[in-house]
C-alpha cells in the first residue's frame, strides 16, 4: 500500500499565506479610519499618516487631521487589539477546558471588571484618584483570583487534580464567581446609582470604544502581541489537549504548570482589554469556532487565524456601531452579537453539510 | 528499558485503589495485566505512566525514580494508550497520530519530514494508512482505538503501556495488534480482559482489589484455582491441535 507521504502535511504554517495578514489588517484599520459620520478619503489619511510619522508636511484640513490621528486611527487599532486578544483567550480556554462554550469571560473577568467599574464610578471608591479603567482592572483581577482559589479548592478534593475534574471545577468556579460579582454590581447600582449613571454603566459594559486614545493603544497593542506570542509558543501544548488533560500529560506536557500559565496570561490580556473598552461579548466565543471550521483545529494555524479574524471582526463591528444609527453610537457588544450570531449560525449549518 | 514499581499505594477519598503493588518488567518483555473489572488495572497503568503520583512507593525507569523526571522526558520514554479518550475537535486521523511527536518537538523546532515518515509508518503499522485523511468523528470505535495505538507508536517509546487495547477491535485486528505489540523491541505492559490472549504474554500479573495477587508465567498463573478465586469462574483446559498449547474454556462456577 502506498504511504501518502507528506502530500498534505497538516501541521505546518502555510507561510505563503502569511503575507496576507499585514495587508488585511492594514486594510481593516484604513477602513476603520476612513468610515464614520464624516467619511474621510484615503489620500487624506495617508497624508495625515505621513505628516505624523515622518513629518512630511502635507497640507491637510486641521479637523480632518485631528479626527484621523486622535480619534479614529487609535480607535481602530485598539479595536483590532481587543478583537485579537479576546479571540485568543477564547481559543485557549476552549482548548484547555475541553468545553466549546468556554469564553474569555468564563473566569469571572467581565463580572469583576463591572463591579470594579461601578465601585469606582458610582460608589465612589478611591475618591476620584482611581480611574474607571483601573477600577475595572482591579475588579477583574480580584474576581479571577477568587475563581482560581475556588477552582483549586474544588479541584484538589477530587483526586485527579489535573484530569477532567479540574476543568469542570474551573468552569463551575467561574460561574459561581461571575454570579457573585454580578450580584455585587447590581447591589451597588441599586443602592446608589441614578438612572442616568445606570445607563452609562450599561453602555460601558456592552463595550465602548469612543474614549480610546493613543495611551490605550500603548497598553493594548503590547498586550495583544504578548498574548499572540504566548499562544504561538504553546501551540503544540494546546494541540496536546485534544484528547484531554491526561493525554496531554502522557505527551509530555506539564499540565498544571502549562494550563495555569496559559489561563493566567489570557486572563491578564482579557482584563487589560475589558478595563479599557468594557466587556465586548461574542468575539471570544464565536471567532475561535468560526476559524476552526475554516482552518481546522490545529493551533499552529488556529492561533494566528483567530487573532487576525478577531481583529478584523472587531474593527468591522466598530465601524458598523458608528454608522448603523445615524447620529448615535451603538454599544459595540450589540453589534458583535447582532452580526456574530447569524454569521455563526451560517457557519454551523454549512459546517455540518461539509461533514 | 526496565520499568518497576516499588510498593505503590494510591488512595482517593480514603479508598485504597492500589495497595502495595510491586513488580518489575524486564526490558523487551511483554507483561500482561489481568483482573476483574474495578481491580485497579487502569489505576496501576496510570501510575506507571506517570499520570498519577503514588501516595507511597515509587516507579523506576531503569534506575531513575520517575518523580524526579520532567514530564517531557517521561513522554519520550513511555507511551500510554488509554482505555478511552475522545475529542470533539474536527481533526483527521493523521493529525491525531501526529500528536505522538509532541514530546520531541519544541516551539522553535518545526515539524520535519522525519516526523512525517514516523507518523506514516505508525499509521501503516496499525492498518490505518488508507484512512489517514478521515475525520475523527467519522471513525468506528475500533478504528479510533487503532489511531490511539498509532499515536503511541509515533512516540517511538521504549516502554509501551496499553489499557485493554483490543476492546473494540474485530478479531483480525485484535490478533494483528497483539502480534505487533509482541514483536516490538520495547517493554510492554498490557491490560487484557481476554484471558486466552493473556496466554501470549511473557509474564502476567493478576490484580484483585487493588493488589497484585499473582505474578508469573501464564501457564503457572492461569490455574483453575486462580481463575476460580479471582474471577469466580470454572475453567477447562483444552489443547489446541495446531500448536499443542492450552486453550481455556469458561463456565459459571457452581
Ligand atoms: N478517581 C476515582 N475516584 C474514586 N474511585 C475510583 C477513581 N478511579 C477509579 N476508581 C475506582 O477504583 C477501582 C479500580 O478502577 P480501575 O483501575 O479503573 O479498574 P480496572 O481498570 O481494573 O477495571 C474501581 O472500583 C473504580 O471505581
Ligand atoms: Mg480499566
Amino acid at each position: 500500500m502506498s504511504l501518502t507521504l507528506a502530500s498534505n502535511p497538516p501541521l505546518r504554517l502555510h507561510w505563503h499565506w502569511a503575507w496576507l495578514t499585514p495587508l488585511v489588517l492594514f486594510m481593516a484599520v484604513m477602513a476603520g479610519t476612513s468610515i464614520g459620520e464624516t467619511s474621510i478619503p484615503m489620500d487624506t489619511i495617508f497624508k495625515v499618516l505621513a505628516n505624523q510619522l515622518w513629518g512630511a508636511g502635507y497640507a491637510v484640513d486641521r479637523i480632518d487631521a485631528g479626527i484621523v490621528w486622535n480619534y479614529r486611527l487609535s480607535r481602530a487599532i485598539l479595536a483590532g487589539c481587543c478583537g485579537a486578544g479576546l479571540a485568543l483567550a477564547g481559543v485557549v480556554l476552549q482548548a484547555l477546558l475541553r468545553n466549546p462554550l468556554a469564553d474569555p469571560f468564563l473566569m469571572g473577568i467581565s463580572a469583576g471588571a463591572s463591579t470594579g467599574a461601578v465601585a469606582v464610578t458610582i460608589a465612589g471608591l478611591g475618591a476620584g484618584a482611581v480611574t474607571l479603567s483601573l477600577g475595572a482592572f482591579a475588579g477583574a483581577g480580584l474576581a479571577f483570583g477568587l475563581v482560581v482559589l475556588l477552582a483549586h479548592a474544588a479541584g484538589s478534593g477530587t483526586g485527579g487534580g489535573r484530569g477532567t475534574q479540574a476543568a469542570g471545577a474551573i468552569i463551575l468556579a467561574g460561574i459561581a464567581g461571575s454570579q457573585l460579582f454580578n450580584a455585587l454590581t447590581a447591589f451597588i447600582i441599586a443602592r446608589s446609582a441614578s438612572a442616568e449613571q445606570a445607563r452609562g454603566i450599561m453602555f460601558w459594559l456592552m463595550g465602548n470604544l469612543s474614549g480610546v486614545r493613543w495611551d490605550d493603544v500603548r497598553l493594548g497593542l503590547p498586550a495583544a502581541f504578548a498574548g499572540l506570542l504566548v499562544c504561538l509558543w504553546h501551540r503544540r501544548a494546546l494541540d496536546a489537549f485534544t484528547f484531554g488533560a491526561d493525554s496531554a500529560a502522557s505527551l509530555g506536557i506539564p499540565v498544571r504548570r502549562v494550563r495555569g500559565m496559559l489561563i493566567a496570561s489570557m486572563a491578564l490580556v482579557t482584563a487589560v482589554m475589558v478595563s479599557m473598552v468594557g466587556a465586548i461579548g461574542f468575539v471570544g466565543l464565536v471567532i475561535p469556532h468560526a476559524m476552526r471550521f475554516i482552518v481546522g483545529s490545529r493551533h499552529t494555524r488556529l492561533v494566528p487565524a483567530s487573532a487576525l479574524a478577531g481583529a478584523v471582526f472587531l474593527i468591522g463591528a466598530d465601524i458598523i456601531s458608528r454608522i448603523i444609527v445615524p447620529g448615535q453610537v451603538l454599544p459595540i457588544g450589540v453589534v458583535t452579537a447582532l452580526v456574530g450570531a447569524p454569521a455563526f449560525a451560517v457557519i454551523l449549518i454549512r459546517g455540518s453539510r461539509v461533514r | 528499558m526496565r520499568l518497576s514499581a516499588d510498593h505503590i499505594d494510591w488512595t482517593v477519598h480514603g479508598h485504597r485503589l492500589l495497595d502495595g503493588v510491586s513488580l518489575a518488567v524486564e526490558p523487551g518483555e511483554t507483561f500482561g495485566l489481568i483482573g476483574p473489572n474495578g481491580s485497579g488495572k487502569t489505576t496501576l497503568l496510570r501510575v506507571l505512566a506517570g499520570l498519577r503520583k503514588p501516595k507511597r512507593g515509587r516507579v523506576l525507569i531503569d534506575d531513575h525514580p520517575m518523580y524526579a523526571m520532567p514530564q517531557r522526558d517521561i513522554a519520550r520514554t513511555i507511551a500510554f494508550v488509554e482505555q478511552q479518550a475522545e475529542t470533539l475537535d474536527r481533526i483527521v486521523v493523521r493529525e491525531a497520530v501526529a500528536l505522538g511527536r509532541t514530546p520531541f518537538l519544541t516551539a522553535l523546532q518545526p515539524w520535519s519530514e522525519h516526523d512525517d515518515a514516523i507518523v506514516s509508518r505508525a499509521l501503516h503499522d496499525v492498518g490505518m494508512a488508507h484512512l489517514a485523511e478521515r475525520l475523527w468523528h467519522t471513525l468506528s470505535g475500533g478504528e479510533r482505538q487503532r489511531v490511539h495505538i498509532a499515536r503511541a507508536l509515533a512516540q517511538q517509546p521504549r516502554i509501551l503501556l496499553l489499557d485493554e487495547p483490543t476492546n473494540h477491535l474485530d478479531i483480525r485486528h485484535q490478533l494483528s495488534i497483539l502480534q505487533l505489540v509482541r514483536q516490538l523491541p520495547v517493554t510492554v505492559v498490557i491490560a487484557l480482559h481476554d484471558l486466552n490472549q493473556a496466554m501470549g504474554c511473557d509474564r502476567i500479573g493478576v490484580m484483585d482489589g487493588g493488589r497484585l495477587v499473582d505474578l508469573g508465567e501464564p501457564e503457572q498463573v492461569l490455574s483453575a484455582e486462580r481463575l476460580y478465586r479471582t474471577f469466580g469462574v470454572q475453567v477447562d483446559f483444552l489443547v489446541d491441535p495446531a500448536d499443542r498449547r492450552p486453550v481455556m474454556r469458561f463456565r459459571n462456577a457452581l
